[in-house]
């Protein structure tokens, strides 16, 4: 049998390869040397003028107060520090938005399909008014919902021990006592416990066809054993309630307007482009699955649960994840309406310091890798929940 | 590549360079002024009394009053001023890239800004303090009663450092509210958010008579926690500007010293018997302004744009102005205050 191998084309400056490589070496090449000219005629410029640059400044005290943060901070500490704080009040945000928001855009994309008119049409109101409206200006709405229509702190509205004002909304939080931590011990144990109890219900699934709650129970699982292990512990009950101050509801955990505008604003307004996500993914799944699920005797919630959205996923992950980026990255509007996320405090330490280019790239720095960090994670769900060929 | 074709490069690179330099260079600030036929300068977004802009577009205040001078001294008309408004942020960007050529922004003379921006202070036109409003009904009587409370305030100011520093001396652990406007910052104030605002004493003289719905319900605190010496900012490196700026100031207080006003400065001006006027107004033989690179009537011209400091003082922010601000510390130094003008010969 003749060799079908065409013969190996010996190397030649002139042949294609050559030349990809060069032109894709040139091209590098060219962007390097701008790179370079724009880093160092700034540099240039800068030191000409006399304007001091470099991240020196990073480790100087930083001198200003921040208003809310996690963890206590002081003016004395440094900068790099008041940035990691504004950096925590960003994710505090982008991270329970994004789980907010997957919920609520869940909810209002599977709203779509109801049999009920009323809720179609509510769903389809939502969507249409809240991505239609700038995020900002929805910022800015909400922000003064809060601070305009609310009483003020001396005549706070009660809910129990739930005070809501212009102060923001200020609730009960336990004291920490010895009795807490059993509590805890106990929620893990019945995390362990629901996840025994969710592989035995799938195996009994598989082997015998009945099938068992597998949620309902799990939940009531880990609930039942955290309040066993709190019992356990000798059940401590002791708040630091809130009270009102002369001026302001002192004492207890507070949820600054300036916070819950956000979050409320960036979910509420990320949600309508999930709700269409979850609609077009689910619209992707021919008609033929539910009619069949249907006629296998699958109830409609069933049919939506087990076999509409498991293969409406693999359609809805990946956009999904720029509804993902565009939320933490829009989270850096909230310097409009005075929450001290990274933009705040870089902002801050930009006037104070004068470091304008190093303040600008820290921020691009931050949003890069939180952006980068998101994307990860969801593209290896995206491979995970993608549809596995035999 | 070659070796001839390294060094051609390189010969690129560096007169590229040198192009995108050469803003830099002394005395072009004035040169630029004529061949545009404009002075630019950066001004505060909106603060009443010192640079806001009426319903028609017109600007006026303390700081407008600079600008307009200066195009008097140079231009020799004070309406050839392009107002570029400027927020806390922008602001020092904007000068040290050469977007405009003063700073009159009631920004505040610090070490730091003077030492790492690459801009330098002239003359302070406003000496104020940094100082708290809040609701009457609040019966608030001093700053140090703020314990624990919110503060409402601007960023990138002064201002910011100065609450901490206050909180921290005093050991009040306010905290602080900040916004990126003036404007978010103030209606937070006003819709009680916070229990006070703050910012230099006739910044919230400002806001109080132009944004309160009734300026009576606020109160500005006594204690002023800070010095805040108030003037415009130019860039380093064109001392001939800097001069410029520096002695148009002082020339409007030495008018008011020598009473020299915007009704009498021709008769002054053709009759005045007094050295120290006629040099001023360049009436006899003296040219002070050919020195700074201007023509013999330069303060002439600024007078009768603007007045003198005291009249620009009483029209813009003075007792009969909504701001109501008594002149104080802002008084001509033989009055008791702090104006002193350096002698114009």
């Amino acid at each position: 049998m003749p060799d079908t191998k065409p013969p190996k084309k010996p190397f030649s400056w002139r042949g294609q390869a050559a030349r990809g490589w060069l032109y894709q070496f040139i091209a590098i090449g060219v962007v390097a040397a701008a790179v370079w000219f724009l880093a160092s005629n700034t540099l240039f410029n800068m030191k000409a003028r006399g304007i001091q640059s470099g991240f020196d400044f990073l480790f100087g005290p930083a001198g200003f107060d921040i208003g809310e943060s996690l963890v206590p901070f002081d003016s004395g500490q440094p900068y790099w520090q008041a940035f990691l704080i504004g950096l925590s009040n960003t994710l505090r945000v982008a991270i329970l938005g994004i789980i907010l928001t997957t919920i609520l855009g869940t909810l209002l994309g599977v709203g779509r399909f109801s049999r009920n008119a009323l809720v179609r049409g509510l769903c389809y109101a939502y969507v249409e008014f809240f991505r239609n409206v700038p995020v900002l200006l929805q910022l800015l709405m909400w922000y003064l919902l809060f601070t305009e229509a609310l009483p003020a702190a001396q005549e706070a509205w009660t809910l129990g021990p739930l005070f809501l004002s212009k102060g923001g909304l200020s609730f009960p939080v336990p004291l920490w006592a010895q009795g807490h931590l059993w509590g805890v011990l106990g929620l893990v144990a019945g995390v362990a416990l629901a996840w025994g109890y969710r592989r035995w219900a799938f195996r009994q699934f598989e082997a015998t066809g009945r099938i068992r709650s597998m949620f309902w129970v799990p939940v009531w699982i880990v609930a039942l054993a955290g309040l066993f292990g709190w019992l356990a512990g000798g059940a401590p009950f002791e708040f630091d309630s809130p009270v009102k101050g002369d001026f302001s509801i002192e004492q207890g955990g507070a949820l600054t307007p300036e916070f819950l505008s956000v979050l409320i604003g960036l979910t509420v307004y990320t949600a309508a482009f999930v709700a269409e996500v979850v609609r077009s993914g689910i619209q992707s799944v021919s008609r033929g699955q539910a009619e069949a699920s249907a006629a296998l005797g699958l109830a409609q919630g069933q049919t939506m649960q087990l076999v509409m959205l498991p293969q409406a996923l693999r359609v809805i992950i990946p956009p999904m994840t720029n509804q993902f980026l565009n939320l933490t990255k829009n989270s850096s509007l909230a310097v409009a309406i005075g929450y001290p996320d990274v933009v705040s405090i870089a902002n801050t330490a930009l006037n104070q310091t004068g470091r304008a280019v190093e303040c600008i790239a820290i921020v691009m720095l931050v949003y890069l890798t939180t952006s980068l960090a998101t994307s990860l994670l969801m593209n290896w769900y995206n491979a995970r929940s993608a549809i596995k060929e035999r | 590549m070659t070796m001839k074709n390294i060094k051609l490069a390189t010969l690129a690179v560096a007169a590229l360079s040198a192009l995108v330099a050469l803003p830099a260079h002394a005395g072009k600030t004035l040169d630029a002024i004529k061949a545009r036929g404009q002075v630019v300068c950066g001004v505060n977004t909106g603060l009443a009394g010192f640079a806001a802009a009426d319903s028609s577009g017109k600007w006026s205040g303390l700081d407008i009053d600079v600008c307009k001078a200066l195009a008097a001294a140079t231009l020799n008309d004070p309406e050839k001023v392009k107002y570029v408004p400027l927020t806390a942020q922008q602001r020092f960007t904007a000068l040290q890239s050469g977007e405009v050529d003063v700073l009159a922004r009631n920004t505040t003379f610090t070490l730091t800004r003077d030492a790492s921006l690459g801009l330098t202070m002239t003359v302070a036109n406003y000496y104020d303090g940094q100082g708290f409003m809040v609701p009457v009904k609040s019966k608030l009587k001093s700053a140090k009663q703020l314990k624990g409370q919110t503060v409402c305030v601007q960023s990138g100011t002064t201002t910011e450092k100065n609450l901490t520093d206050y909180s921290k001396a005093n050991n009040l652990n306010i905290k602080p509210v900040v916004f990126e406007k003036v404007e978010a910052a103030t209606s937070a104030y006003f819709s009680g958010r916070c229990i006070a605002y703050t910012t230099d004493a006739s910044g919230l003289s400002s806001v109080r008579s132009k944004e309160a719905k009734d300026p009576k319900e606020h109160v500005i605190l006594p204690d002023l926690i800070s010095k805040e010496p108030l003037g415009p900012m130019v860039r380093r490196g064109d001392d001939e500007w800097f001069s410029i700026v520096k002695w148009v100031i002082y020339g409007t207080m030495e008018a008011e010293e020598y009473g020299v006003t915007q009704a009498n400065v021709d008769a002054l001006k053709a009759s005045s018997a007094d050295p120290v006027v006629q040099r001023l107004l360049g009436g006899g033989n003296e040219d002070t302004g050919k020195l700074l690179g201007l023509d013999k009537e330069w303060m002439a011209r600024v007078i009768k744009a603007v007045g003198n400091y005291g009249e620009s003082y009483e029209r813009n922010v003075g007792p009969n102005t909504p701001l109501n601000l008594p002149r104080g510390v802002n008084s001509l130094w033989n009055k008791g205050g702090l104006m002193y003008a350096y002698p114009i010969r």
